[in-house]
């Protein structure tokens, strides 16, 4: 068992509430939050094997298209690592995706925004990191859409992550942006994270070095989860 | 100067969104694809322990019912062992996964879990824990997942002594962290963003 998690720093995370993201007036909890040391409840968490995985699981461009046919859009790897705070790769974290296609239209009952569909791209994805905490998928860069908040507020292109590493205590959803994107430093609920370093962490760069010749442009997004506490009682039994 | 320390910093949290349930649950909103929602059964054969439902809602602080939340649920099993790599006690229900997730109901945006109900399991010194299940509430407006759990309210005598429930510093609140039984195994958890009967979330 670890000693818990490194307290969660409270002003680098956004807080419930941000009143210019106007849905967060009235679901965010009006009362501090209790604190407690983590027990095995919050230290223990589910995991995900490789073999849940469909060979085109992490392809986006592919798995929701007719045999045959592709999604419309510009061609994208996304790759990265998910590591803890302590710098380590966590291993079996299972990535799921979800995104807008190339026009910037989600794939969804409630969604009114009159760019089209694609017929051959359904917008999530999922993956599980390898031993060193990699992972990678295939997709199309996602388009801005405007959402209903201010007068006129649009988001900026955004691919939405949710991570779990080993512990329920590390479960995370955040979104990644993209390198250059004007609507980034426009955006309310971008804003809610106050500080610019902080959301400098959320903004993948673009990676030369990654990208498919003649076929796909490439984005690095690493992720950090909660790291353990180690102790020296702990170290000791591990050397044992 | 002193040398820098070289942790690094959490990635900051976003909204799921809208949409979550194209990435979770796709297959709930009509996108069919990986052969089945993750999360969506608890159980993988016959399990141990008294089998339960726990049905419930999320509200706002209108009172409305939140109709695009995810809920996801974490919880031993019946021996009060869990279902992962990191359980050194013992070995959990093979049948068991410890873990669900809902979507909600589309109309009436209520979750539910068939399950079973959780042994106890240990605080760090030793003492246990009344009978609970760790939950995590993401939606379009909350910016942080919210962590709580739900408690039984037909655990009194456990939940009287449990290390959370009575760190609670206004006690009247502990009721927030009950799930109501409604019937022969049974019961009822709401979860309340606001208002007079907000949850008690948690900073763990
Ligand atoms: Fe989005």
């Amino acid at each position: 068992m670890s000693n818990g998690y490194h307290v969660r720093d409270r002003g680098w995370q956004p807080p419930g509430l941000y009143p210019p993201y106007k849905t967060t007036i009235k679901r965010s909890p009006h009362a501090a939050l209790l604190s407690f040391p983590t027990s095995i409840s919050e230290e223990t968490g589910p995991a995900f094997g490789h073999n849940i995985l469909g060979k085109l699981d992490n392809d986006l461009i592919l798995n929701y298209a007719r045999p045959g046919e592709e999604a419309i859009g510009p061609r994208i790897m996304v790759h990265g690592k998910v590591l803890d705070e302590n710098g380590r790769g966590v291993p079996g974290a299972l990535v799921e995706v979800w995104q807008a296609n190339a026009g910037g239209r989600y794939r969804h009952k409630k969604e009114s925004y009159l760019a089209a569909l694609d017929p051959n791209f359904g917008g999530c994805g999922r993956v599980i990191t390898d031993a060193d905490g990699h992972y990678e998928f295939r997709t199309i860069h996602p388009g801005a859409y405007p959402w209903p908040n201010g007068m006129n507020d649009w988001r900026p292109a955004h691919i939405h992550f949710s991570i779990f590493g080993e512990a329920f205590a590390q479960r995370l959803i955040t979104q990644m942006y993209f390198e250059g994107d004007p609507l980034i430093w426009r955006c309310p609920i971008l804003g809610a994270v106050s500080n610019p370093e902080a959301i400098k962490t959320l903004i993948a760069p673009l990676d030369m070095n990654r990208t498919v010749p003649m076929d796909a442009l490439a984005y690095k997004f690493d992720i950090v989860l909660r790291g353990a506490r180690q102790s020296f009682f702990e170290n000791r039994q591990e050397g044992v | 100067m002193t040398q820098p320390l070289s942790y690094l910093k959490e990635s900051p949290s976003q909204t799921a969104g809208p949409y979550v349930h194209i990435g979770c649950t796709p297959n709930f909103t009509g996108i069919e694809i990986y052969g089945g929602d993750l999360g969506t059964s608890m159980k993988t054969g016959p399990v141990k322990g008294t089998e339960i439902t726990v049905t419930g809602a999320v509200f706002d602080g209108m009172g409305s019912v939140l109709k695009d939340a995810m809920i996801e649920v974490w919880q031993a099993d019946a021996a009060g062992l869990y279902p992962s790599p990191k359980e050194t006690r013992g070995v959990a229900d093979p049948n068991f996964t410890g873990w669900g997730r809902s979507p909600g109901d589309m109309e009436t945006g209520e979750f539910h879990f068939e399950t079973v109900k959780p042994g106890q399991v240990p605080w760090p010194d030793g003492r246990l824990q009344a009978p609970h299940i760790t939950a995590w509430v993401v939606a379009r407006g909350i910016n942080i997942g919210l962590h709580t759990r739900i408690y039984f309210e037909d655990e009194a005598e456990a939940n009287a002594v449990d290390p959370i429930l009575t760190r609670i510093e206004h006690q009247s609140r502990v009721t927030t962290l009950l799930a109501r039984k409604i019937g022969d195994r049974a019961y009822r958890f709401d979860i309340h963003l606001q208002g007079p009967d907000e949850t008690v979330f948690f900073d763990i």
